[in-house]
């Protein structure tokens, strides 16, 4: 293989010529400015689908352990949808079958719509997991805040779901840090992330070695910093001798 | 520790020859084997029947010129391996040896000419606008605020920048995932125009459920030589790849080929790309060159 060229990263995106300082001005942008946007957009979407995802998620598992048999209907339906349909399908079917059967969808940016696709999928697979969560409690705990008075939302509030959500940071961190890499199919709608960078720059410059490296650094970066924030939360939240606990 | 140095100079020494520029003839005559790379879909250039049967325009050329090959070097029987590329993998696969001879859709570009060479020039691209035939587009400055979608991993993506940066027309661009899925968002009205490789633009309206719909307007926005990549640093096997193209250059029947695969139907279905050779490819047949995209900008 010929030598590295790190130097593609300061050349501008128009003429190729390498900028001094790395960055562009005046308007023009180098790969490195394009890189460090695509990050942004890998971050945007990752985090705001991973929002969704958890609050979507968490009702969606806590419906599945309810006495309503309607609820544990809409929640099983939910998660089968969602995570049965591979999720590259699901983004294509967001941006082209929806809008041509709904049409104020069509004004919707596909950013947006890769978030719904990316965090509705990922729902599916909290949902299980809170669901798991609370399954593995003893069946007593329920029925003693029942026999002592405290409604069923109470019931939840302050005697399930505290130790059931500390029992399953553990499966949460893994998707948070899968949301960021899945996060890689937004490239198929249109929206400029990481992996779509790579392919263009990869093209325009042809150092694809020196791109795929810089855009796998970035990604490994940011599920890392995931994987930090998730533990750091681990830890402070755990009691000791609660179930989730050391 | 000295025994060790030793060996750590006889590897160095391996691979440094290893590394020197391989002798592609005579590799063939070796082996007896050459190893053609090929696309899966890169429109009537290149692309694949399924069963592992590659077919096109430049795979028949390639067939040719590797028949004339065989001949030169007096091999009785020669195997043609065909091993499909991607537009990610077809430079190092050239490099490394993998693939002897790539005959796909690559542009032949001062950049590339670095790392690799490339034979005469058999096709020259233009990359066109395609819009939907009622749209009442006919120029480019028409598609200012306009959604324009393009594929994503293509040098127009780039054309289309340079463009905008160049007139200061501000065109809202839209990026594919491939070809299908770019003229998909044309067909579905989420772009309102299409600008692409003039032979695949062709291609997906051919292909499209009713053709009369759309058509290619304005001005070719660039203009760029695709031609049969080799291993650079190998002037025995680029003259002989040269030879075998000028020749069907020159008693014509490079553009019975043209005519074959561009003009009449093709297969699996038959269809017609129904594309003539264009003025800038005839003028590459007639004088043959092996010119980066950049030679031709500056006309």
């Amino acid at each position: 293989m010929s030598t590295w060229d790190w130097q593609v990263f300061c050349k501008d995106t128009i003429e190729g010529e390498i900028q001094p300082g790395c960055f562009g001005k005046g308007g023009d942008i180098t790969y490195l400015d394009w890189l460090l946007s695509a990050w942004g957009w890998t971050l945007s979407v990752s985090l705001l689908a991973l929002l969704l995802a958890l609050v979507l998620g968490a009702l969606i598992g806590i419906f599945r352990t309810t006495p309503s048999k309607t609820l544990v209907a809409i929640g099983n339906v939910w998660t089968e949808l969602f995570r049965n349909i591979p999720l590259l399908v699901q983004v294509v079917l967001w941006y082209h079958v929806l809008p041509a059967l709904i049409p104020p969808l069509k004004s919707l940016p596909s950013f947006v719509l890769v978030v719904f696709a990316l965090g509705f999928f990922t729902s599916a697979r909290i949902a299980e997991q809170v669901r798991a969560g609370i399954q593995s409690l003893p069946k007593g705990q329920r029925y003693a805040g029942l026999a002592m008075g405290l409604t069923l939302p109470q019931t939840y509030r302050y005697v399930l779901l505290p130790v059931a959500f500390r029992v399953v940071i553990p499966p949460l961190t893994s998707e948070s840090m899968g949301i960021i890499k899945n996060s890689a199919v937004a490239f198929a709608v249109s929206v400029s992330e990481l992996t779509m960078f790579a392919m263009q720059a990869q093209e325009e410059t042809s150092r694809g070695i020196e791109v795929y490296l810089a855009v796998t650094a970035l990604y490994f970066v940011s599920a890392i910093v995931v994987n930090r924030i998730a533990i750091f939360i681990e830890h402070k939240v755990q009691v000791p001798g609660m179930a989730g606990g050391h | 520790m000295k025994k060790t140095l030793l060996a750590l100079a006889a590897v160095l020494a391996t691979a440094s020859v290893m590394a020197q520029p391989t002798d592609t003839l005579k590799k063939i005559k070796d082996s007896g084997s050459v190893t053609m790379g090929v696309r899966e879909s890169s429109g009537a250039l290149s692309y694949t029947l399924g069963d592992g049967k590659y077919v096109g325009y430049h795979v028949e050329i390639c067939q040719k010129v590797l028949a004339d090959v065989q001949k030169q070097l007096g091999l009785a029987k020669l195997d043609v391996k065909y091993q499909p590329v991607t537009s990610q993998n077809r430079i190092p696969l050239v490099q490394n040896g993998t693939v002897d001879i790539e005959c796909g859709s690559t542009t032949n570009n001062a950049a590339r000419q670095k790392d690799v060479a490339f034979a005469v020039t058999t096709f020259v691209e233009e990359v066109r606008i395609a819009v939907k035939a009622n749209s009442g587009i006919t120029n480019i400055n028409q598609l200012n605020g306009k959604n324009v979608a393009t594929t994503t991993g293509t040098t127009s993506v780039q054309t289309l920048r340079k463009h905008e940066r160049a007139t200061g027309v501000d065109f809202k661009e839209v990026f594919g995932k491939d070809h299908a899925d770019s003229f998909l968002l044309l067909e579905s009205g989420r772009a309102d125009a299409f600008v692409m490789d003039g032979a695949i633009l062709a291609g997906n309206i051919a292909k499209a459920k009713n053709p009369a719909d759309f058509k290619l307007v304005g001005e070719v926005l660039s203009v760029e030589p695709i031609a049969i990549m080799i291993r650079k640093d190998d002037p025995a096997f680029k003259t002989a790849v040269d030879d075998s193209i000028k020749a069907m250059m020159k008693s014509g029947d490079i553009a019975k080929l043209w005519s074959k695969w561009f003009e009449q139907p093709i297969p699996p279905s038959n269809t017609k790309v129904g594309m003539p050779a264009n003025d800038n490819t005839k003028a590459a047949w007639a004088t043959p060159n092996d010119k980066p995209m950049e030679d031709y900008a500056k006309k």
